[in-house]
């Protein structure tokens, strides 16, 4: 006769919110993650004797699984938990966020784009028509331009490293399409994009990137846009700094200069040597992140996978290297197909860690030729005052104990 | 088959809506990808397109002026209406000094004022000084776009375009810019020698080194 199955459950603390159902979570006001990871999760000791729960409208993480974005103290942005994700789309939940004046919440059906300016015929777009043009979907990364900490120590993660830029599907209509709607004069060679948060956070673009691959996006990753990425409609430029990227949009003016709005002159603009400062520099240059050894985590020694993602906002990534001693030697990775023009791209390269001390350092090369810098290259070519755009060579420190540390190195 | 009609909506065949943003051809053009019906030759995927679409409504002048508060460094956008730092100090006092401090020093918001010696710009070399309007921003007409647009943090959009002008000119007057009661309005806001006007250069990561 078969043992009765054991209605004996084993219960024991795990990660965060999944126990409660995120949702659920959500909606608690005064519940927090540290509370959350408190929750017992019950689970059957075998899974094949009891029926598990039934469908659900929503579906949700494991309970094992708590990926969290990681706040900034002033709650004014977010960063991805790179080191937990695999392949190189982000969830849509732990998109980096930043915002200016807080998220907005805007109805969808009052919402509606203002094009005009230097334009033939100055038009007002819905959301419904906005999704009634020809719609195209894309891979793209988005990055912060500010998204690296100098100096920052040995006990630092890849989120807190570069957890500013995260990948998703987008879908939207190419600004192309509505500047032929609307017949933009020759004249007019760059347009305002104006949001309608708290800080109408905007910024000027060249007219170019528009006629290029510019988009007025309502979707990501199978959906509508998460608030904090810009509902119901932003402005995506592939492959330049976020900032660019105007959420919540509600207007568009074309003219035959920039603005020169605060997020592009006193924000956002680079000082170099010799009393200068650059501006505009919308496109980020090219870059990688190992993910996996990472701080905080410990190997064994052995075969693993060594993992990264790596992306250029100039086009595809060429190639992506690990050095093993300090950068003398590179040895090839294999990129993960398909390699998409201004997307992350997956990195892997099988290594034997031999249980001494280790060093493993990643960079990148893009098809423009340009190799991912040194962080001493970097700081020879603009001076020790830039902060945005910065995307040096970083790796990490193995020790005996099979401890992962943050490669340091002093700005300067 | 040849009489079945795509619509303009979400479904247009996307390999076609991207040909179309990107190549830059013509709407109505001869491009056109074809079918994957096998039917035994190229169809297309859509009706011949249009010049336009003709989705939208015109926007009116009223609609537009209610939105169009960007302001550009000649001075074109700004709005009627004058202001001076006398005026603007008791407004600054209330509105502005709780975050950014009473003399534009910082706080819980940024340092606003302070110049450094000779106007040095050398932040690039690490020069140690605060990032205020006085040292680093290039135009007087930023400071009014950015009051209007996103200040006070609490109330943004709030203040009437003269206590906008005050606030501005307050401003400047604490970067020892402008006189305490010098005039801000469209004329003049356009014309404040900014220190650090000609410090900005544009991107020229291309023509640089491979580091840039």
């Amino acid at each position: 006769m078969p043992k009765k199955p054991s209605m004996n459950r084993r219960t024991f603390v795990a990660g965060a919110a999944g126990a409660l159902g995120a949702g659920v979570l959500k909606g608690v006001t005064g519940v927090t993650p540290s509370l959350a990871q408190e929750a017992e999760i019950s689970v059957p000791p075998d899974p094949t004797r009891v029926q598990g729960p039934p469908a659900s409208l929503v579906g949700g993480r494991s309970p094992f699984e708590q990926p969290v974005r990681l706040l900034h103290p002033r709650l004014t942005s977010s960063r991805t938990p790179l080191q937990d994700l695999v392949g190189t789309v982000t969830p849509s939940d732990l998109h980096f966020e930043r915002h200016h004046g807080g998220v907005p919440l805007i109805d969808p059906d009052r919402y509606s784009l203002l094009i005009h300016g230097m334009v033939e015929r100055p038009m007002v777009f819905t959301l419904e028509e906005l999704k009634r043009f020809p719609s195209v979907s894309e891979i793209r990364f988005m990055e912060c331009a500010g998204n690296f900490p100098r100096n920052a120590g040995e006990e630092t993660t890849p989120q807190q490293i570069c957890g500013l830029t995260s990948q998703s599907e987008w879908t939207g209509v190419p600004l192309a399409t509505l500047f032929r709607e609307v017949g933009v004069l020759p004249e007019a060679t760059w347009f305002l994009a104006e949001g309608q948060d708290a800080a109408v956070m905007t910024r000027s673009i060249p007219v170019e990137k528009a006629w290029d691959d510019a988009l007025i996006a309502y979707g990501q990753n199978g959906e509508a846009l998460r608030p904090e990425n810009g509902y119901p409609a932003r402005l995506f430029l592939p492959g330049w700094e976020g900032n660019a990227s105007v959420k919540w949009l509600r207007r568009i003016e074309l003219s035959d200069g920039p603005f020169m709005t605060r997020e592009e002159t006193s924000r956002y603009t680079d000082p170099l040597t010799g009393g200068r400062a650059r501006q505009f520099s919308f496109v980020m240059d090219a870059r990688s992140i190992i993910t996996h050894p990472c701080h905080p985590g410990r190997v064994t020694p052995g075969w693993m996978e060594v993992r990264g993602i790596a992306w250029s906002g100039r086009g595809r990534i060429r190639s992506a290297e690990l050095s093993f001693d300090e950068g003398a030697t590179w040895h090839r990775a294999d990129l993960q197909e398909p390699i998409l023009p201004k997307a992350h791209v997956r990195f892997r390269y099988m290594w034997r860690w031999d249980g001494e001390e280790a060093t493993i350092l990643s960079r990148t090369t893009d098809e423009t030729g340009y190799v991912q810098p040194t962080q001493r290259e970097l700081v020879q070519a603009r001076g020790v005052g830039t902060s945005y755009h910065l995307n040096p060579i970083t790796g990490w420190r193995i020790r005996l104990d099979g401890t992962v540390v943050y490669r340091t190195e002093v700005w300067g | 088959m040849r009489g079945l009609r795509s619509t303009l909506s979400l479904g247009l065949a996307l390999g076609l809506g991207m040909g179309y943003a990107l190549g830059g051809c013509a709407p109505g053009g001869s491009e056109r990808a074809p079918g994957s019906e096998g039917d035994g030759g190229a169809r297309a995927s859509s009706e011949p397109l249009p010049e336009r679409f003709g989705l939208g409504r015109p926007a009116g002048d009223g609609e537009i002026a209610a939105l169009a508060i960007a302001v550009m460094p000649d001075g074109r956008g700004l709005p009627a209406g004058s202001g001076t730092a006398r005026e603007g100090g008791p407004l600054y006092a209330a509105q502005c000094a709780a975050c950014h401090g009473s003399q534009g020093e910082g706080g819980l918001g940024g340092q606003l004022a302070g110049r450094i010696t000779d106007d040095a710009f050398d932040f690039g070399d690490g020069m140690e000084g605060p990032r205020t309007i006085g040292s680093y921003w290039p135009y007087a007409t930023t400071v009014f776009d950015y009051v209007r647009r996103s200040m006070p943090f609490d109330r943004p959009g709030s203040l009437t375009d003269e206590e906008v002008y005050a606030i501005t000119a307050h401003l400047l007057y604490l970067n020892d810019l402008v006189g305490a009661d010098e005039t801000m309005d469209r004329e003049t806001l356009p014309q404040v020698v900014m220190p650090a006007r000609d410090r900005f250069v544009p991107d020229d990561r291309e023509e640089r080194n491979r580091v840039w």
